[in-house]
């Protein structure tokens, strides 16, 4: 089968690459490239674990194919830091102790990074029914609400 | 999932030319087919995605208040968009009932649609909309009614090669109202979808669409319960009947998340149901 060039910018960073049309985004991400940050949880797109944010959009990079994205601007986990100042999201994760096993939080961190910042207005209910697509098996999703709306909260007041 | 030859053509006719072979399949948003790879349902020798082809995305409304929706559109922007929400309500809260935001943000309503599950959660809305399907093949253009385009389970009317390329929406309900009976709030499949649309004049409804998922092979309309209503002032026994007509329209089946005989008594309280909300909506 015939392998296809791609140009992924991943974090601002630009990789050319050469990959199998099977392999998803997800699979490149971490073995092709070697951002392990974004995980695999069931692989069928219900447990959010894997999402990433493509074009500005949350999207679970299981169920996309790596040739499909190519010249799109991809950010994971490993992204949100900028000059080793983390995002609020994710200070807040830390704060509120949203986090246990860690395992389905850089799915729900970027999940949550697009929903603060397209309207950090959003209601706790509005929160939880946007995040319905993350599972989380240890926190009962309690603090992860309050991390979501703390970041929310700071956002609203530094604009 | 097993490899494949993978195309991204640039035009209709190409996608069209790759799409007749066989064991090719063709890639929208994904969620579908990619799900169906993994698990080895689907086998594919080539996916040819549409997302190269210009001119299938995007919804626009028409100076005679129709509106278009690109099949390539995704769900989510269905879901927000405000012409949709205003005139087609219940096709909005159709697709807002889709899987999550992650899921439709990659999902687009041509693959909810040409997939052909009973279940699908735009396909009520459409059918309560009258929407016609357009369709691109070799043989040139075509345009199927919804209420036409499905024969089963997955099985639809499109012939090798042809591509739905874009919803007609021809007019605007007064206010409609879709209900997905369900257990959880996201991420579940509808155990029936109901969409109801009325047009309102002077307290008479002058027409109604009723579109049932779910409950039947395919989706299907309620035309029975369409027909009571038309002509008629909106009473509480006219809404009762309706629901009734609808009930006897579907067919359902047991399977393990509810039972037949549930399925078709919800029918018609989600009928009589989403008529009422649809009424308001009319009237407000």
């Amino acid at each position: 089968m015939t392998k296809h060039p791609v140009n992924l910018k991943v974090n601002g960073d630009e990789h050319d690459l050469l990959i199998e049309p099977r392999k998803t985004l997800l699979a490149v991400l971490r073995d092709t490239i070697g951002l392990t940050g974004t995980k695999e949880g069931c692989s069928t797109g219900d447990c959010g674990a894997c999402t990433v944010i493509v074009d500005g959009k949350a999207v679970t990079s299981c169920m996309v194919l790596g040739v499909t994205v190519s010249g799109k601007e991809i950010t994971t986990i490993e992204g949100l830091a900028s000059d080793g100042e983390l995002h609020p999201i994710q200070q807040a994760f830390i704060d509120t102790g949203g986090y246990q096993c860690g395992f389905c939080t850089p799915g729900f961190i970027m999940a949550s990074k697009v929903l603060v910042d397209e309207n950090p207005n959003r209601t706790e209910e509005e929160f939880r029914h946007a995040l319905g697509g993350n599972i989380c098996r240890c926190t009962g999703y309690t603090k992860i609400l309050e991390a979501v709306i703390q970041a929310a909260e700071e956002i609203r007041t530094a604009s | 999932m097993k490899n494949f030859e993978y195309f991204e053509p640039n035009t209709l006719a190409e996608a069209s030319r790759l799409f007749a072979e066989e064991h090719a399949q063709l890639l929208a948003g994904g969620t579908d087919l990619i799900i169906g790879m993994k698990a080895y349902t689907e086998t594919p020798q080539s996916v040819i995605s549409l997302q190269n082809i210009p001119g299938l995305t995007g919804i626009t409304k028409d100076s005679d208040e129709s509106i278009t929706i690109g099949a390539m559109t995704k769900v989510r922007e269905v879901e927000l968009s405000e012409d949709i929400l205003k005139h087609h309500t219940a096709l909005a809260e159709g697709a807002s009932e889709i899987g999550s935001i992650q899921i439709r943000n990659l999902a687009t309503i041509g693959g909810n649609i040409a997939h052909a599950s009973p279940a699908a959660d735009t396909v009520a809305g459409l059918l309560a909309a009258d929407a016609q399907v357009h369709i691109s093949g070799a043989d040139g253009e075509r345009t199927v009614p919804i209420n036409e385009l499905f024969t089963g389970p997955g099985q639809t009317v499109l012939t090798p090669g042809e591509i739905i390329t874009q919803f007609r929406l021809p007019s605007p309900a007064s206010g409609s109202h879709y209900i997905k009976h369900k257990i959880r709030e996201v991420m579940d499949l509808a155990f029936i979808g109901v969409a109801s649309a009325v047009n309102v004049d002077n307290g008479t409804i002058t027409d109604a669409r009723i579109g049932l998922a779910a409950v039947a092979p395919t989706p299907i309309r309620a035309i029975a319960a369409e027909e009571l209503l038309k002509g008629n002032e909106p009473t509480d026994e006219l809404l009762t009947q309706a629901g009734e007509a609808a009930a006897a329209a579907s067919s359902p089946i047991s399977d393990l998340r509810c039972s037949a005989e549930h399925r078709k008594e919800m029918v018609n309280v989600l009928t009589r149901r989403t008529l009422q909300y649809a009424l308001e909506r009319a009237r407000n």
